[in-house]
């Protein structure tokens, strides 16, 4: 028992658990204290306490808790279907509801707005959500429902326990830390979401983000974006607190099935489940028909007008950043974003797995700018490049440093799942037998560590392709992104420029779609995290 | 407050305090930044007519329109190859100027309008410059020897004829007319905050109605006002004529809209606008140009900025832009001269007042109107 304990401590290597956390703090830190100089201020507390401030906070809320309760409804169904049933195309249908949630925000919003007849209401926004965030529950419930052990059910029901009873008893408590964290990733997203609520939502209601954005950029009062941004905060950082107190009580270890089983579906049940998660896979596509009919929609016809516009020399007189210069910008962009994320996100990931106290604590500093939000990124970036001691406003790499803020939550998020699933004790066998801390993380971690890198890697290049929030703050407007030139050339009058922001956003999709259709091939099909 | 960051002297706490996260996050970045930075912009600073052309960029709010011909002309004749970059509305790209001042994303900034100016000189955005020449010597004053005006135009009530005399209504001929029963549910205005001809409007009530302006908004609102993001959202979608696919016949827009819906109306062009102006409660706006204060191409951009009052560019504006040229003696287009309106005693305040004031008007404005 003794000599095990030795193991342990010579497992933990210490190193590489404090540098890297210490990396992912200042980058962290460095936007946070910029907001909070800014935004503490005596004058703040006006902000804070207004009226208004209150009913953006509510409705902020309010549809967030509507659209996480119906993402995660409609998960479930999916993810049974998709992880825990053999269906014929599973890949298929696994990939295309992947597709929302990869796409970019002012993208999702153009659809929309284009496709819904209730557009520029709340319930568009919701529907938005919904469309936005599916995907994404079903990955996060699914990746620990294929890893259930099925024969803990086959006991149960050559037992005598009915269904119900299965799923009360077995299934539902192992899920129950599923569902937790994507309720709560849901509900983050939906709070902060910025880009599908400034293009699809009502004006005169904004949510705690358009507001800030409004504030800072629109009217330029700083001061009050940056207390507000403060306010998000302590809700989010209360929120995360929760659920991660909530998961770690949870949180329950070795039920993963060494072979993960699907079986054929049988019964109303199943075949329900099946056309649900086939019905979601089919609606993904309407808002992308909807894309690709508004690029070729020229008049009352079809054409290519608007592609061989977008591709055209550079126009003086529709003075849009030729498509070719934007791309060209947003991959530069992604690339370093990516590096950035994932060098992070994967440290982070691995240090947290690592440590033997204090997990919790982390965990929630880590997918703090998952609550931070992006638009607050942006601003405590850009407050931080006006107020600091150097003028870092033209630096090229703020953008790409927002983005990778942006996408480093999630890089933790797909790859701690995994190296959680690990058994500890594997860990454990390896140090005793005599494996140095490398040898035993290269071994034992280090395969499926790497494959969750390799998704991470393409999730990260694509938030950093359709990030909005804190590019909208930091692109400077000799550089635009994709996503800022889809926006720009959305609040300009006329078919032409509606037009040619189809056309980017078509552009996008493909170029998106194909950065994660990549990773989701590489993986081997037998891989049992996302 | 935000000013500080661009007021000399009075910064040294808050530096202070990012000295040693800075310190961190520099060292990081240099590294990645030594891997792949790009230096970007230009190094010339005077115009050699026989070397590189100099890249001059122009930012301009998204309504910017000038015949492309002349962008070349000038182009091929002074060496300069014009970067126009449409980057927002007048007051996105104000703000944006006031945050990066001093380290600009852009040479030449088009589009500050006398409601944003004081902000824009309060931050320290412009190196000054007046371009020498015959310009209306109240504009000039206008820019306050910083800018220099490029052109101006008032925003006005416009009206859609055809529904006033279909539905047997006495078109508005006061902004107070706006708040009786007559006129509920037909008014459409540009939200202030993000908006200039909103923001303009907003101006023309303080102006008219003073410290009464919130209950005027009250009034409005009763009456049913309906609030959009930006002029194209009211024009061209809710209001009923000109263009507009909506159905409220009055409209917040500028007193040259007629000739513009001639202009852009499809062949057979009709011979009258079907829209009118209402010459009450007008606000002129002015529009300048500058020299953003840090470009590395000032001279350059001088050059811009006097090629933009030259008379060609001058006499195109009417037509590209639909707003009065701001040199003197330049010929106006007969559409111009028929339909547009020129407002004998538009509504102003003066520029200490709006500096002092404007955010707080702004903000009022919203908790009145839109919450």
């Amino acid at each position: 028992m003794d000599s095990n304990r030795a193991a342990l401590r010579a497992a933990r290597p210490l190193g590489l658990a404090l540098l890297p956390l210490a990396a992912v703090a200042l980058f962290i830190a460095a936007p946070l204290w910029a907001l909070l100089t800014e935004g503490l201020q005596p004058a703040s507390w006006d902000t804070l306490v207004a009226g208004s401030t209150w009913r953006v906070m509510g409705y902020t809320t309010a549809q967030a808790l509507v659209s996480t309760a119906l993402s995660i409804g409609l998960a479930l169904p999916v993810a049974f279907a998709l992880y825990r049933l053999s269906i014929p195309g599973r890949r298929i249908w696994l990939a295309l509801i992947t597709i929302p949630f990869v796409l970019p925000t002012v993208v999702v919003g153009l659809a929309f707005r284009e496709l819904l007849p209730f557009a520029g209401t709340t319930w568009a926004i919701i529907v938005a959500h919904v469309f936005f965030n599916v995907g994404l529950a079903v990955r996060v419930i699914g990746a620990v429902w294929g890893q259930l052990d099925g024969r803990l059910g086959e006991v149960a029901a050559s037992l005598g326990a009915s269904a119900f009873a299965r799923f009360r008893l077995i299934t539902w408590p192992l899920l129950r830390p599923a569902i937790t964290a994507a309720s709560v990733l849901v509900f983050m997203f939906t709070f902060t979401s910025f880009g599908v609520v400034l293009v699809v939502g009502d004006p005169a209601l904004p949510t705690i983000e358009v507001e800030i954005y409004q504030r800072a950029i629109q009217r330029l009062d700083l001061d009050a974006a940056a207390a507000l941004a403060i306010l998000q905060l302590v809700v989010v950082v209360f929120t995360l607190g929760l659920a991660s107190r909530l998961q770690q009580r949870l949180s329950v270890v070795g039920v993963v099935a060494d072979v993960s089983r699907r079986e054929r579906p049988r019964g109303t049940g199943d075949y329900l489940a099946v056309s649900i998660a086939v019905f979601v896979a089919v609606a993904v596509i309407l808002p992308i028909a909807q894309l690709v009919a508004t690029s070729l929609q020229v008049g009352d016809s079809w054409g290519l007008t608007w592609y061989a516009e977008a591709f055209a020399p550079s126009d003086n007189t529709t003075r849009a950043t030729p498509v070719a210069e934007a791309l060209w910008i947003s991959s530069r962009y992604a690339v370093v974003a990516t590096m950035i994320a994932l060098v992070l996100g994967m440290l982070a990931a691995i240090s947290v797995t690592h440590l033997k106290r204090g997990q919790a604590t982390l965990d929630t500093i880590v997918t703090l700018p998952l609550g931070i939000s992006a638009v607050s990124i942006g601003l405590g970036l850009l407050l931080l490049s006006i107020g600091g001691p150097l003028d870092l406003r033209d630096w090229w790499l703020l953008v790409p440093l927002g983005q990778a803020l942006v996408a480093m939550p999630i890089v933790v998020r797909v790859v701690l799942p995994v190296l959680r699933s690990i058994d500890p004790r594997l860990r454990d066998v390896a140090a005793s037998l005599g494996a140095r801390p490398i040898r035993v993380w290269l071994t034992v971690d280090g395969p499926l560590a790497l494959r969750a890198a390799a998704v991470a890697g393409a999730l990260s290049a694509a938030v950093s392709l359709g990030e909005f929030g804190a590019t909208a703050f930091l692109a400077r407007a000799d550089t635009p992104t994709v996503p800022v030139q889809i926006v720009r050339l959305l609040s300009r009058p006329g078919e032409a420029n509606l037009g040619q922001a189809a056309v980017l956003s078509v552009i996008l999709v493909i170029v998106t779609a194909t950065v994660v259709g990549v990773a989701e091939r590489a993986r081997p099909s037998k891989s049992t995290g996302w | 407050m935000f000013r500080r960051f661009f007021s000399q002297g009075s910064t040294a706490p808050a530096v202070a305090r990012f000295t040693a996260l800075t310190t961190g996050l520099l060292t990081t970045g240099l590294v990645l930044a030594a891997c792949g930075g790009t230096s970007g912009g230009e190094t010339s600073t005077t115009v050699d007519t026989n070397g590189d052309p100099v890249v001059v960029r122009v930012i301009t709010h998204d309504s910017f329109a000038l015949t492309e011909s002349l962008v070349a002309d000038f182009e091929a004749e002074n060496n300069i190859v014009l970067e126009l970059i449409a980057a927002g509305d007048a007051g996105e790209i104000v703000n944006r100027a006031v945050l990066a001042a001093g380290n600009p994303d852009g040479d030449v900034l088009f589009g500050v309008d006398t409601t944003l100016l004081s902000r824009a000189i309060d931050a320290d955005v412009f190196d000054p410059y007046v371009a020498d020449a015959p310009l209306r010597p109240e504009l000039v004053k206008a820019g306050l020897g910083v800018v220099t005006p490029v052109d101006d135009g008032d925003v006005c009530i416009n009206l859609d004829d055809a529904w006033f005399a279909d539905n047997d209504v006495a078109p508005p001929t006061t902004l107070a007319d706006l708040t009786k029963p007559a006129y509920a549910d037909l008014l459409v205005v540009q939200n202030p905050a993000t908006s200039s001809p909103g923001l303009a409007f907003l101006m023309a009530t303080v102006a008219r109605f003073g410290d009464d302006w919130p209950t005027y908004w009250q009034d409005l609102r009763d009456n049913g006002v309906e609030v959009v993001n930006g002029w194209s959202e009211a024009y061209q979608g809710q209001f009923s004529a000109g263009g507009g696919s909506g159905d409220r016949p009055i409209v917040v827009s500028y007193a040259t809209s007629p000739p513009a819906e001639i202009v852009y109306a499809a062949d057979p062009k009709p011979t009258r606008p079907s829209t009118s102006v209402m010459l009450d409660g007008c606000y002129r706006q002015i529009e300048f140009a500058g020299v953003l204060r840090g470009t590395p191409v000032a001279e350059a951009a001088k050059i811009v900025v006097d090629w933009l009052v030259s008379e060609p560019v001058q006499e195109d504006f009417p037509l590209s832009m639909f707003v009065f040229p701001a040199r003197e003696g330049v010929a106006l287009p007969t559409v111009f001269t028929n339909f547009a309106k020129r407002v004998d005693a538009p509504l102003e305040i003066d520029p200490a007042t709006i500096a002092a004031q404007r955010e707080t008007w702004v903000e009022e404005w919203t908790q009145i109107v839109l919450r």
